[in-house]
């Protein structure tokens, strides 16, 4: 496999964008889906975790580039779209904001930081929850629900597992 | 323009991402089309992963079962399996077939109809967003399988396809809120839709207040959907209390009761009817019922003749005795009443059947 690194390198804030294989920004964001797609079924109890919204925001975060951030976001999304009932778009738009605000945060602060990983996982999770909702009632009109106590819940779950999935996902960037 | 798109640039590529896939969705829901084209390449990729793990993960915990555990009987078992699960299926049309026909005719029936065509299909994996109310099978166009088609297990319904790709499908389950299907009870005939709850149980609409519908009673497919054939079984009914403007019943589904792992596409329908409720299979004896304290030895021995009476129907029957032997008819105006201190004769005025309790179905 290639071992060609994906990044910007145009400006000094940048330079500090992490790099990553081609296998890897490919293939991590497969597996993701493949987990929320396989690993329910025999562990209902894991259902809860939105792992390719898990990724976006770390490549997103690290890459520090609002238009990979909105590409990633808007790939992956559509992969889930493309797998699920709903019409193709809909996890498609609300990834593609989530990449790119992730990206701009990234661009803003440090985010090898713990905490602030901890923190925007909670929070991009609870607003692609909220923003899904948001989209489906309106543009398709479905009367779903939206339980805010319980996404607070499963958005501090998620954040839990965030912090430790981007210490495993920082062992594949490519150091220079 | 470029100067502002550059010094733009990340706004412009967000809002060309947004606006592109709102231009998708918008397509999509005006034209009720879906682009079939990414979805296939979205199924086509992950389908081998999934079935690749899938093997994976079944031939690991057979290995274990089968040759650290009990050697070869899971493999009788599973065909025992397979055998106790087409006989159900045979078992329940030859069931449905003899309730309502004559054995000899139910037979020959049976012989020239065969139960309809279907296909084996191993669930692969949950629909993402879905939480488990959409799931992907391993059997798609190659297989013959189209939307629209029904999907069940021995048991019962478990739902429909929904889109049908080169090697998977999508499978809307019954307890989805989008899921209808025209459903009958058992005993009343009540005719409804079946829809899901969207929180893993199902419901019967469209069932007016008025109509009476038990607990425990059993729902069948009706056949009015043309997607489910006539005469499967859907579930029990848990609840049923009556609602604003329709009937409130809440049904178990039968066809997910014992996990979903394989189950059957109806690749050709064929309806059955609808089994008749409570199944004729044995006969009951009932005793006739002890006499009425205070009441004479003829009065006795005409109730015991009688068989299954009421306290209600010995007081009327009484009554029609002393009325009889004072001449009084009842319902006469200006006659007034008799005289019900006097005993009535010893013998009836029309005599009970002599014969003891029937055996009742």
């Amino acid at each position: 496999m290639s071992d060609t690194a994906v990044g910007f390198s145009d400006s000094p804030r940048k330079n500090r964008a992490s790099k990553f294989k081609w296998i890897s920004i490919v293939g991590i964001p497969l597996a993701a889906i493949l987990f929320q797609v396989y690993v329910p079924r025999f562990f209902t109890t894991l259902a809860y975790l939105e792992m390719p919204l898990l990724v976006t925001v770390y490549f997103s975060l690290m890459r520090r580039s609002p238009p990979s951030g909105v590409l990633f976001g808007m790939c992956i999304g559509l992969a889930q779209d493309s797998l699920s009932n709903q019409p193709l778009g809909m996890f498609g738009i609300v990834k593609t904001l989530v990449g790119y605000f992730a990206a701009s945060v990234g661009q803003r602060f440090e985010a090898n930081s713990a905490v602030l990983r901890l923190v925007l996982a909670f929070f991009f999770f609870f607003f692609h929850q909220f923003f899904y909702w948001v989209l489906a009632r309106a543009l398709l009109g479905q009367a779903v629900s939206f339980e805010p106590v319980q996404t607070l819940v499963l958005a501090v779950l998620n954040a839990a597992v965030a912090v430790p999935l981007f210490h495993i996902l920082d062992k594949l960037r490519v150091t220079d | 323009m470029d100067l502002i798109l550059n010094r733009y640039r990340n706004l412009t590529a967000l809002v060309a991402a947004i606006l592109v896939q709102l231009v998708l969705l918008g397509y999509q829901v005006k034209s009720n089309q879906e682009v079939r084209l990414i979805r296939v390449w979205a199924i086509s990729a992950v389908t081998p992963l999934a079935r690749l793990l899938e093997s994976g993960r079944s031939g690991t915990s057979g290995f274990f079962r089968d040759y650290f555990v009990l050697l070869d009987v899971r493999e009788q078992n599973k065909r025992l399996q397979a055998d106790l699960n087409r006989i159900q299926l045979e078992n329940q049309y030859l069931r449905s077939e003899l309730d309502t026909a004559e054995r000899g005719k139910a037979l020959a029936v049976f012989q020239e109809h065969a139960r309809g065509k279907t296909i084996a299909a191993r669930i692969i994996g949950n629909s993402p967003g879905s939480n488990g109310r959409v799931v992907l099978i391993d059997r798609g166009r190659g297989s013959g399988i189209q939307a629209g088609m029904a999907v069940i297990t021995p048991s019962g319904i478990v739902g429909k396809i929904v889109s049908s790709y080169p090697t998977a499908s999508t499978l809307l389950l019954v307890t989805d809120p989008t899921f209808a299907a025209g459903v009958i009870s058992q005993k009343n005939r009540v005719h409804g839709t079946l829809k899901g709850n969207g929180s893993g149980g199902t419901m019967v609409d469209h069932v007016q207040n008025e109509q009476v519908v038990e607990i425990g009673e059993w729902f069948y497919t009706s056949g009015d959907d043309r997607i489910f054939p006539k005469g499967y079984p859907v579930g029990t009914v848990t609840a049923a209390r009556p609602g604003r403007t329709v009937k409130e019943i809440v049904l178990t589904p039968s066809g997910l009761q014992n996990g979903l792992e394989d189950v059957l596409v109806i690749l050709e329908g064929d309806h059955a009817p609808i089994p008749e409720a409570p199944a004729p299979n044995q006969t009951v004896y009932l005793q006739p019922l002890p006499a009425a304290e205070g009441d004479s030895a003829d009065a006795t021995t005409a109730t015991r003749s009688r068989g299954a009476e009421t306290d209600l129907d010995r007081e009327v029957e009484k009554a029609r005795r002393i009325g009889e032997d004072q001449k009084h008819v009842f319902g006469e105006r200006g006659r007034g009443a008799p005289d019900f201190n006097k005993a009535p004769s010893t013998t009836p005025a029309s005599p009970a059947p002599a014969s003891p309790a029937a055996p009742r179905p």
